[in-house]
């Protein structure tokens, strides 16, 4: 390959020390992302699946008890070789991540104008501040927010959680990140938001050609988002594969679990599947026809 | 219909904002038959909750009446109506006392009711586990110590410990994981057939009021903008916004993409 892949994990594992040992949470995940490619990685909560993200992102690796092995590269430098304060510069630069709950997420003491500086200056510390508003209406602009400059002037808590979620995007994508973590974004609201917010966050990607790594327990959430998604279950990645193969044909038993436990706009009943079933800990399955 | 187990009859509420008046819900009439599971859905702020909340009896009505099996509910409700109407929350950490084992928890419910005899108490709270599907040895524990959907259970089982006919749930499985949703509404409808409860299903997923739900009420903006029967309302909703609702709904298959964009073909 010509070009080095914005992430290439290999055999990750995740183990935190307590009293009695250690115990661990991650057990060798291998996971690829490619320059623009948009991949998601589903699991139930407990899965493993936020602290993948948070290893990605360089912060789980300052958690005392946290013992990170295996490789996690970023455009081909292995986060482990790098600093602390290596992979604190990479943060809000090269690689952002948008949070679950946008409200909580947006620091409340300062106006969304002066968070927008905050970010800007991680990738330019001599960012003027009539610069960054300029820029910072800009692309708020691009996330249809129609009076950037109310918006700028407000706090996070007199904004609408759709609000915030968008201005939580324009944020994390205004440093023109070469990879996006989206931790479940828009779980914390309405259907009809939701649906919004993924279509801005589409566009937006599209456009700048950034990389996403996309965190959810919903299959339905993620099938117009994704490419190619990788399942996750207690730790272990158990089937991988293209969106639509994945869809057409799910071949893992939990994989199958997962979409069949959705209830369906069609009706059909509550469906009848086991919370837990030893089949779930098939081996790994990889639909071939992916690369 | 036979007698209506609940009724609102041109229920207003208002709340002062400073110097200006805001309607939550606005002159809402519906009627809930005994028995029947009714959605109510909407966005955020659609006044979902606040009809919840005047009807658990937790604030007054500003305008209108409330009745329970014919009779106006009186705005400080007596402990038998308080028993007879209960409510599920969304999460059930928040909603458990976090010091205090889920079987006393339960037993508090019982003391508080008044049912049964105290030396009956603590082979009802292990009943009330059962019937929930958890084992009664969990009675001890606190409910940190418990998955999201055990929590629920035993908020479920809190909610039946009162021998109540409806029980208001509010958004009870948006906060688990598919699979353990699945397991919560099955467990809501054997509940509901075996003790003939009458539910209000609070939530904004389209997908659960379809396979749960005997009718749904839709609001937006505090007005009840469409009320029918789960069947009509997906294959042929007449109100534009409860279209936009349903086509905004994530879907996994092929006939539920082609459901999803028959109907947005016709939303504006």
């Amino acid at each position: 390959m010509s070009e080095p892949l914005t992430l290439d994990i290999k055999d990750l594992r995740l183990a935190f020390k307590n009293w009695s040992g250690t115990t661990e949470v991650l057990h060798g995940i291998d996971l690829k992302i490619a320059q623009s490619e948009r991949v998601a990685l589903v699991g139930e909560s407990g899965s493993g699946k936020s602290v993948t993200s948070r290893i990605v992102l360089g912060t789980m690796q300052d958690v005392r008890t946290a013992r990170v092995t295996g490789q996690v590269a970023f455009e081909g430098t292995d986060l482990s070789a790098l600093t602390s304060s290596d992979r604190r510069a990479l943060r809000g630069r090269d690689i952002s991540m948008i949070f679950q709950d946008p409200s909580s997420a947006l620091n409340p003491v300062f106006r969304i104008g002066e968070l927008f500086q905050e970010v800007l200056k991680r990738r330019d510390p001599k960012v003027t501040k009539a610069e960054a508003r300029k820029r910072a209406a800009k692309i708020l602009h691009e996330v249809s927010i129609e009076d950037p400059d109310r918006v700028l002037d407000s706090y996070s808590f007199q904004l609408s959680g759709g609000m915030n979620q968008r201005v939580m995007i324009a944020m994390a994508l205004i440093n023109k990140p070469r990879l996006l973590l989206a931790d479940e974004p828009g779980t914390a609201l309405d259907v009809t938001v939701q649906a919004q917010t993924l279509t801005l966050m589409r566009d937006l990607v599209e456009q700048q050609g950034t990389s996403v790594l996309f965190i959810s327990h919903n299959l339905g959430v993620v099938r117009e988002f994704a490419d190619r998604i990788y399942v996750i279950y207690q730790g272990r990645i158990v089937e991988h594969g293209a969106t639509k193969a994945l869809f057409d044909a799910p071949k893992h038993p939990y994989t199958r679990a997962l979409l069949s436990a959705i209830p369906r706009l069609t009706g059909g009943g509550v469906p009848d599947i086991a919370e837990r079933s030893p089949d779930f800990d098939a081996p790994f399955i990889d639909h071939a026809e992916v690369r | 219909m036979p007698e209506p187990i609940l009724s609102l009859q041109a229920v207003t509420k208002e709340f002062r904002v400073g110097k200006s008046t805001v309607t939550a819900v606005d002159n809402v009439t519906l009627d809930v038959a005994e028995g029947e599971c009714l959605a109510i859905v909407g966005e955020s702020g659609s006044g979902k909750s606040t009809i919840a909340n005047m009807i658990l009896g937790l604030f007054p009505a500003t305008k209108g009446q409330i009745s329970y099996q014919g009779n106006e509910l009186p705005a400080k409700r007596t402990l038998e109506h308080r028993s007879q109407i209960q409510l599920v929350q969304q999460n059930p950490l928040s909603a458990l006392n976090p010091r205090r084992s889920v079987g006393a928890s339960l037993r508090l419910a019982l003391d508080v009711h008044n049912h049964g005899t105290p030396s009956e108490r603590p082979a009802m709270v292990a009943a009330l586990l059962e019937e929930v599907g958890l084992d009664p040895a969990l009675a001890s524990r606190a409910p940190s110590g418990m998955s999201g959907g055990q929590r629920q259970r035993i908020a479920i089982a809190r909610a039946l410990a009162c021998q109540s006919r409806i029980v208001v749930l509010d958004e009870p499985t948006s906060a688990l994981d598919v699979l353990v949703q699945a397991r919560v509404l099955r467990l809501l409808n054997e509940l509901r057939a075996k003790r003939n409860l009458t539910y209000l299903f609070i939530t904004h997923d389209l997908s659960v009021v379809r396979n749960i739900a005997d009718r749904v009420a839709v609001f937006q903006r505090g007005k009840l903008v469409e009320l029918a029967a789960t069947e009509a309302l997906f294959e042929n909703p007449t109100n534009s916004y409860t279209r936009t609702l349903i086509s905004a709904v994530p879907v996994v298959s092929q006939p539920e993409i082609a459901l999803r964009d028959k109907l947005a073909a016709g939303a504006t």
